[in-house]
């Protein structure tokens, strides 16, 4: 009846997490809390960055096993490098995309990890694509992941409008993040933001005392 | 279930459930994974529920009323095994009702309560039952009581239960605020339900709404094409 993610009974380190990736009028916004926990009982680390840069205007975000997320990461870094240079143009979004889901469903035996990836490309602009546990590709307008995700779904839903402005959606996203944070106890410390436009990359954190509070806070 | 069963007894032990003509849902218990909610407000309260009963993955009730009155202004939203809760629920009324007899005036939310609390406490390793218990009373006004499985008990503003709870904390930690209107309790209940009935697949159906206050109960059903949609993406 009551639902366990997947995430909590993932072996060693798990980034019990919280992370959100959404497209605005022109860009999009991918973010996450920055807890890394052992088993839900420890918290090893309060301020470790989710947000993973794989190319000039590519990013990730990982869940699950944090092992696994990193060395599926470091293998679809060089891919994606190395497509890129064959290529000789910046590689697409769904290109990184892709090769996530590869190892991820050539692996899924041995792995345990998800990823959110979100980019800008000239070809189809802003984009958001999500490569769940076994291995599915989907492209969607705005996602989440993690084991924090589950309480923030009716807002998600509720709150994200298509061709929002950006100040719009970094507000969407900063709050679903400190909504996701107050109510998971695997996901907290500060709000990691990254803005990827046309023009450029930007990176925005929110320390845990300047998060949006609820009324019962 | 156990009704069907026992009427065809020989059908149901010589063929394994994992045989393609006995489905799984045949032995499953018949449970209300759900979405309740309950609200205060000043002067009463208001109380939802979706309307979807599964044993398994099969949809045994898509119309059910979860909302039972356990005494004139005072209501139970139910979540957990069906069976559980009814029996708990008849219980309760019992005791409620000859309690309020004895004193000869309405009884308290927090008596009503506190009567679920214990049932649920001392039966804790055989029932699985999340309740809501909700009402009006002379004292207190509209008041809204928790009783999870386990059987702890806590007053709340606003709460909620069930399977599909989960997905709309963000947004009723977003949009609850002290101070609402009644129509306002009503807009928000119906607004969450929609929200959970379409992420979790436990609830759906109806919505059925009851607002509680000194005046009375009043009782409204918002169909499945009526209710507020969000899924644009």
């Amino acid at each position: 009846m009551e639902k366990r993610c997947m995430d909590s009974q993932v072996k060693g380190v798990s980034t019990g997490t919280t992370i959100l990736a959404a497209i605005f009028d022109g860009g999009v916004v991918i973010g996450s809390d920055s807890r890394a926990s052992i088993g839900g009982e420890y918290v090893s680390s309060k301020t470790i960055n989710k947000v993973i840069q794989v190319h000039d205007q590519i990013f990730c975000c990982m869940a699950g096993s944090l092992a696994d997320a990193q060395a599926v990461i470091k293998a679809a870094k060089f891919h994606l490098s190395f497509h890129s240079v064959q290529m000789e143009t910046p590689p697409l979004v769904i290109a990184a995309a892709s090769v996530l889901k590869e190892l991820c469903y050539k692996n899924k035996d041995e792995l345990q990890a998800g990823f959110l990836t979100a980019g800008w490309d000239k070809k189809k602009g802003p984009q958001v694509y999500v490569v769940s546990l076994g291995g599915m590709l989907v492209s969607q307008p705005v996602t989440i992941g993690g084991s924090g995700s589950t309480y923030i779904y009716g807002y998600v839903d509720a709150k994200y409008k298509p061709n929002m402005s950006r100040e719009e959606c970094l507000q969407f996203a900063t709050n679903a993040l400190a909504l996701a944070m107050g109510r998971d106890n695997v996901s907290g410390g500060v709000a990691h933001l990254v803005v990827i436009t046309e023009t450029g990359v930007e990176h925005v954190v929110v320390p845990g005392n300047k998060l949006p509070r609820f009324h019962d806070e | 279930m156990a009704a069907t069963l026992s009427m065809m007894p020989h059908f149901g032990q010589q063929i394994s459930s994992k045989n393609d003509l006995v489905p799984d849902w045949i032995g499953q218990e018949v449970s209300t994974g759900t979405t309740i909610m309950a609200v205060e407000y000043d002067g009463g309260v208001v109380i939802g529920a979706d309307s979807r009963t599964t044993t398994g993955a099969y949809i045994a009730n898509r119309v059910t009323d979860k909302l039972t009155p356990i005494h004139d202004r005072i209501f139970c939203c139910r979540s957990g095994s069906a069976a559980d809760t009814q029996a708990i629920a008849d219980v309760v009324t019992y005791q409620l009702g000859f309690h309020s007899i004895e004193l000869d005036e309405p009884p308290l939310v927090e008596t009503a309560a506190n009567l679920f609390r214990a049932s649920c406490y001392r039966y804790r390793e055989e029932l699985t039952a999340g309740i809501l218990v909700a009402g009006w009373d002379r004292r207190k006004g509209g008041q809204v009581y928790c009783v999870p499985i386990g059987g702890m008990l806590v007053r709340q503003p606003v709460s909620v239960g069930g399977s599909g709870s989960t997905y709309i904390y963000g947004f009723m930690d977003s949009n609850y605020k002290p101070g609402l209107t009644k129509d306002q309790c009503l807009e928000l209940t119906a607004a969450a339900l929609s929200l959970a009935m379409e992420r979790d697949g436990s609830s759906g159906g109806v919505v059925r709404l009851a607002s509680i206050s000194e005046e009375g109960v009043e009782r409204r059903v918002i169909l499945g094409n009526q209710l507020p949609k969000f899924s644009t993406h």
